[in-house]
């Protein structure tokens, strides 16, 4: 139960970042990959921001044996650049200039974004189930 | 440069940053948010319920702040159905290939300093950008 609850007030903190920086808006998002056009940096500050503030508090996080609702840290030890990564990485950014929406903004826009932001949400879990079908193929053996 | 908003920017910033520290404090998960998402329905079961209240707060949010404020967040999208249909198929497919976002190798990645990380948030913002200016007339056609 506490674990559901601290999960809804990370996502509630998270959407509230998400709305006040207006990163939930796609025009502004837009705006900030115009970078040759009317180009806006606000952006930017966004992620600056939001990079001291997490760099700075998993160094104290870490500090600690064990997270308080949890049996250990579960952080990516994977280094390795490879090609899914970057194929990925670069789809994404496509998909991402299209239409101005990323993952967390594309949740959280879902109330206030009417019919399209609910369109892009459903095509977003589809690429996402589409990814799990070719995922489990790739992974089988021939 | 109409409409630099660098002061709410860096307050919605710190909040992000700062739901990131929750999450690791409280589950040690990483607040990357296609993972999270997608894991809703495909992690392992007894992984899922935390996912999905994270995702409801991230859904209530809007609705906090228009109660709160009493304005309703700006929200344009200027693009067509079927961009919006490629875009958010291409946004699904990618984030999961590349396994993580602008908040998971974003936000959480590059605070570690994660390699993996570095590299797919130049890919993505060139990629993003490259993709703007080309849907976009130049300035002056």
């Amino acid at each position: 139960m506490a674990r559901n609850l601290m999960a809804l007030l990370a996502g509630l903190t998270f959407g509230l970042g998400l709305v006040i920086s207006q990163m939930v808006n796609p025009a502004k998002v837009i705006a900030f990959l115009d970078l040759f056009g009317n180009w806006d940096p606000s952006l930017a500050f966004v992620m600056g921001a939001a990079l001291i503030v997490t760099a700075i508090g998993y160094r104290f996080v870490w500090l600690r044996p064990r997270p308080v609702l949890a049996e250990s840290f579960q952080v990516p030890g994977n280094r390795k650049v490879d090609a899914k990564l970057a194929t990925g990485a670069v789809l994404f950014g496509i998909g991402w200039g299209l239409v101005g929406l990323c993952p967390g903004p594309a949740i959280a826009a879902l109330t206030i974004g009417g019919v399209p932001a609910l369109g892009f949400l459903a095509a977003m879990a589809a690429g996402m189930l589409a990814f799990e079908v070719f995922d489990r193929r790739a992974a089988k053996p021939a | 440069m109409e409409d630099f908003t660098p002061i709410s920017a860096s307050i919605g910033g710190a909040l992000i940053g700062l739901s990131a520290v929750l999450l690791m404090a409280f589950h040690g998960r990483i607040a990357g948010i296609s993972g999270l998402f997608s894991g809703t329905v495909f992690a392992a079961k007894g992984d899922r319920s935390w996912r999905v209240f994270f995702v409801l707060g991230l859904v209530a949010a809007p609705l906090v702040y228009w109660l709160a404020a009493a304005e309703k967040p700006a929200f344009d999208l200027e693009a067509g159905w079927p961009l919006i249909i490629a875009g958010g198929l291409l946004v699904g497919f990618g984030t999961r290939l590349g396994s993580g976002c602008t908040s998971g190798h974003g936000v959480c990645g590059l605070s570690r300093l994660s390699p993996r990380s570095m590299v797919s948030v130049v890919l993505f913002m060139a990629a993003g950008m490259a993709t703007v200016a080309l849907l976009k007339p130049p300035i002056g056609a």
